[in-house]
């Protein structure tokens, strides 16, 4: 099963996405911004980090990279993307997910480890939990705080499209406490937390984030 | 303004030259006019003044620091040591892990984010330089009275500039300390510590060999700020109605450093290289007489190819500039083709500006015209060295013991714990930890607030390493010489606490101005503790930084040597933690509490600073860091206790995961809790393993009590009750109402 990590100038946690498909065992693949190549992979993961800086709003020029414009393609037919922090972001600017991730409300950097309810388990990357299940999985980010519309929002809550949700205590000021959502297929999903910092009870909070990736593993084969 | 050349200099040998400004004595010039046998050019003058200044020569710490060699440990692990950008040690399975602690202070005060952020850049970049991926970072801060308005300036400003270029970088910030006194108020202490690793064949040098090879410059253009950050403003004291000195501050671009990283990897990863260094303090004067003088001297360069970020910056400011994220290398010819392409791909600036030539001398020209040619180890290496007059400091006879309030009966008890606990040196530091990414790269085994932070290097084996940074600045007022040795200890024990094996040492020595005797004697014996201390536990130091002119006015800092230790774990799935992991568990001290209140947080919550440090029981910490090793399979927990003491020590423990205590002290309880007597760790097992434990600190000849059980929600001393809900909220509101 070939999963893409996509590393755009400033991605931080490409290696880790990278290790998480491996220990999820899945065959990771390295994929580069400035190819439009896919590599025959069947899902792709745009990782977390600060690319380009990060200097204008996050994701905005990453979001014009050529591998960019073949995600988006293939994301419209159905292809699974996970966009995981600064991934989400630029799911974001590319409109493949809608609203905006703006700077938190106490304007600080997190790094937390953030209680989370998962929200809707029929996404490919999702459907290894159970409904409702609490997990615990760090946030770590400055501008997480998840702002869209009312109309957007009540068709995001009307529709099952929110993915995860702060539980306990919202970090940093996002409506609906939301942590992360899918587009109205559900193939694209973005999350703020980085599941593939718990993959490991040894350097992570939990291993609950494993199964973002156990989950597009066996969606894939079930197809 | 003409240009100053070579031929203009020797026409004009009378022109008046402003060598003051820049930062130099009369002598060091009319040392300069003797080395050139003529006046030097305006460029010349702004490489010496730059490489001359205290920060880039050591001039005033030179003859002291020398200790290091003479003291020398033979170790075998040592593969780089002092001189190069830092230290590397053989950890074992053919890797080789490089790092070290520099001091940013001057910059930080002035602007509090960019002093910082860059400070985190440019030791990021030393440990890059030696060929090696950078790991993580650790962050030592120290901070005037944290109530103080301008502490509120610098503190947010500090901590969101490292947050902001180290989260960034994408490099986990895995520990550090943040400290309150009032001597750091107008001189707040920012040293940041990173380590790398590399395999041993990929260790670089800074040398340019090979006639014929290039010099490339890679990485941003350069700019006008940082002009003279080196020379006046880390090398003077600040003092009051005194121009602003902004622009002498560097401004950080992390992610151009980010790509830097992943370029300079990937250009060692095919070998492309001869020698390369970054650009730092004194930038391009720094780089090029390093290189030209760690080779056989000769280099020519082309000033004017430097890529600019202002185009109207004259030749001596280009010389000057400390713009961030640059690196030099020197490149065979055959290998640019390839060279150039990797920095294309990462969309890195990258220029040809010089050639490496035979002879000795190192010319620059700008536009064809000579402006330097000068011998380029008397820039680098041959700076000035001064044997500064030293006195013992008229306070050491003035001192008196501290008076405490010594607690003693339940409600006593509670009330003082929960006070020291909540004090700004003691109370919970998540407010800044939390700005810190320290997840990144997936590798993060142990961070703060444990007592070191360790990094798996490598997923198949297990192997890791662990670092601690520590420093007791009032001890070392008390008695510098014992001041460091009991720093290095506890960073020992804190390494050995979280299970790894101490193996090298680094530092950073912050202390007020050279020129005041009395700082240069507590400097002096502080080199002296710690070249003993080094030889006695048998750890090489690798390498340092030393940090002068931490005063304003006569208020000197408290002498403050950071020291951090590195340690090797051999697998990381056996290291321990400090929180007590659940209930029913045998608790133990091992090392025994003395009644000494000097220098503890306890006196100084109390306006109180005490006469006498302990002394370093060296033979006492051996034997306990033995134990530490040996019985890492006994230990469900293990904490060092340093500041504030068992209480401090226990609020930690049981806060973690929220599993509480009842202890029981036999002794002296307000000595029990909170002295801060050295070589003592509270280790938490199953009663099962209360024998072996027992048996095990009888081998090594540690005192041993037993003082309780884990479990309940309430820390329970000698009677007092404290809920672990009121104890937590005491610990972890004092920065929130601080700083929001």
């Amino acid at each position: 099963m070939r999963i893409g990590v996509v590393t755009f100038p400033g991605s931080l946690d490409d290696s880790s996405a990278l290790r998480a498909i491996r220990l999820a065992g899945g065959d990771p693949v390295s994929l580069f911004h400035a190819s439009d190549d896919l590599k025959e992979v069947q899902a792709v993961v745009l990782p977390g980090g600060f690319s380009y800086g990060d200097y204008l709003r996050c994701g905005a020029i990453s979001r014009f990279a050529p591998i960019m414009e073949s995600i988006i393609v293939a994301a419209e037919h159905g292809f699974p993307v996970l966009g995981i922090c600064n991934g989400f972001q630029i799911l974001t600017e590319s409109h493949l997910l809608p609203g905006a991730l703006i700077r938190n409300q106490d304007l600080h950097f997190v790094c937390t480890d953030q209680p989370l309810t998962v929200e809707n388990t029929s996404t490919p990357w999702t459907n290894g939990y159970t409904q409702g299940q609490r997990i615990v999985v760090p946030i770590k980010n400055g501008e997480g705080s998840f702002q869209a519309s009312a109309e957007t929002l009540q068709q995001l809550e009307d529709e099952g499209r929110v993915v995860l949700r702060y539980a306990d205590k919202n970090p940093n000021g996002s409506q609906n406490n939301i942590a992360g959502i899918s587009n109205a297929r559900g193939n694209v999903v973005g999350v703020m937390p980085h599941p593939e910092q718990a993959i490991e009870d040894l350097t992570g909070p939990s291993e609950d984030g494993l199964t973002f990736f156990t989950s597009i593993l066996h969606s894939l084969v079930g197809r | 303004m003409s240009l100053d050349t070579v031929a203009v200099a020797q026409s004009t040998p009378d022109n008046s030259q402003p060598w003051k400004e820049l930062g130099l004595k009369q002598d060091e010039y009319e040392n300069i006019r003797q080395i050139l046998g003529r006046r030097p050019t305006s460029s010349e003058l702004a490489m010496y003044s730059v490489m001359w200044s205290e920060h880039c020569s050591y001039k005033s710490s030179k003859i002291h620091l020398k200790q290091f060699g003479e003291k020398a440990v033979k170790s075998d692990a040592l593969l780089v040591g002092i001189g190069e950008n830092a230290g590397v040690v053989d950890i074992g399975q053919g890797y080789a892990v490089t790092f070290k602690i520099e001091s940013h202070n001057h910059p930080s005060f002035v602007e509090p984010y960019q002093g910082a952020a860059t400070g985190v850049g440019g030791i990021v970049r030393d440990i890059l330089t030696m060929g090696a991926r950078p790991i993580a970072v650790m962050d030592p801060l120290r901070f005037g009275p944290a109530d103080a308005p301008d502490t509120r300036r610098v503190l947010p400003g500090i901590v969101a500039g490292v947050g902001g270029y180290g989260n960034c970088l994408g490099l986990p910030n895995i520990g550090g300390e943040v400290v309150f006194d009032e001597t750091y108020a107008g001189n707040p202490l920012v040293n940041a510590l990173c380590v790398g690793v590399m395999k041993h064949s990929d260790i670089k040098l800074a040398t340019a060999h090979g006639t014929g090879n290039l010099v490339v410059l890679f990485g941003a253009k350069t700019g006008g700020d940082g002009i003279g950050g080196v020379s006046v403003l880390a090398s003077e004291t600040f003092a009051s109605g005194k121009a602003a000195k902004r622009p002498a501050v560097q401004v950080g671009d992390p992610f151009a450093e980010k790509v830097l990283i992943e370029c300079s990897l990937e250009i060692f990863a095919e070998d492309l290289v001869v020698g390369i260094q970054d650009l730092g303090g004194a930038g391009l004067s720094c780089a090029t007489s390093e290189l030209a003088s760690g080779g056989s001297g000769g280099m020519d360069i082309q000033l004017e190819k430097v890529p600019l970020r202002d185009p109207s910056l004259s030749p001596e400011e280009i010389l000057m500039s400390e713009s961030q994220e640059r690196m030099c290398a020197i490149i065979e010819p055959s290998k640019l083709a390839r060279f150039m392409q990797i920095c294309k791909k990462w969309d890195v600036t990258a220029t040809v500006i010089g050639q490496v030539t035979e002879g000795d001398r190192l010319h620059i020209t700008w536009n064809g015209e000579l402006i330097v040619d000068v011998p380029p180890r008397t820039v680098a290496h041959d700076g000035p060295v001064y044997n500064r007059p030293m006195q013992r400091p008229a306070y050491l006879d003035s001192l008196t013991p501290a008076k405490v309030p010594m607690p003693q009966t339940p409600a006593e008890i509670k009330e003082a714990i929960l006070k020291l606990i909540a004090s700004p040196n003691i109370a919970d530091k998540s407010w800044v930890t939390d700005q810190y990414d320290r997840y990144v790269r997936g590798d993060t085994v142990v961070s703060q607030p444990e007592d070191s932070g360790m990094i798996r290097i490598d997923e198949q084996t297990h192997l890791g390493v662990a670092i601690s940074t520590d420093a007791n600045a009032r001890w070392s007022y008390l008695d510098p010489y014992e001041g460091v040795k009991l720093a290095l200890l506890e960073s020992c024990r804190n390494i050995a606490v979280t299970g790894a094996k101490p193996l090298a040492i680094t530092n950073c020595l912050n202390f007020g101005s050279p020129e005041d005797p009395g700082v240069m004697w507590q400097f002096a014996e502080t080199v002296r503790g710690l070249a003993d201390i080094a030889l006695e536990m048998g750890l090489p130091v690798t390498g340092g930084n030393v940090s002068f002119y931490n005063q304003t006015g006569s208020v000197a800092i408290l002498p403050t040597p950071v020291i951090g230790v590195l340690g090797v774990i051999q697998d990381v799935r056996t290291r321990t933690k400090m929180g007590l992991p659940k209930a029913g568990l045998d608790i133990y001290q091992l090392g025994t509490t003395d009644n000494n209140f000097s220098g503890s947080e306890w006196a100084h919550i109390h306006g109180q600073m005490g006469d006498t440090a302990p002394k370093a029981d060296v033979d006492h910490e051996t034997r306990l860091v033995k134990l530490l090793l040996e019985g890492q399979g006994l230990f469900a927990a293990a904490h060092d206790l340093s500041d504030g003491g068992f209480a401090a020590g226990i609020t930690e423990m049981v806060l973690k995961n929220n599993v509480g205590a009842t202890i029981e002290f036999v002794g002296d309880i307000a000595a029990e809790l909170f002295a801060q007597t050295p070589g003592r760790v509270v280790v938490a097992v199953e009663p099962k393993d209360s024998d072996a434990l027992k048996a095990l600190a009888a081998k090594h000849g540690i005192a041993i009590a037993r003082l309780g059980q884990s479990g309940g929600d309430v820390l329970t001393i000698n009677g007092a009750h404290i809920p672990l809900v009121e104890l937590r909220k005491a610990h972890t509101e004092t920065f929130h109402k601080l700083f929001g």
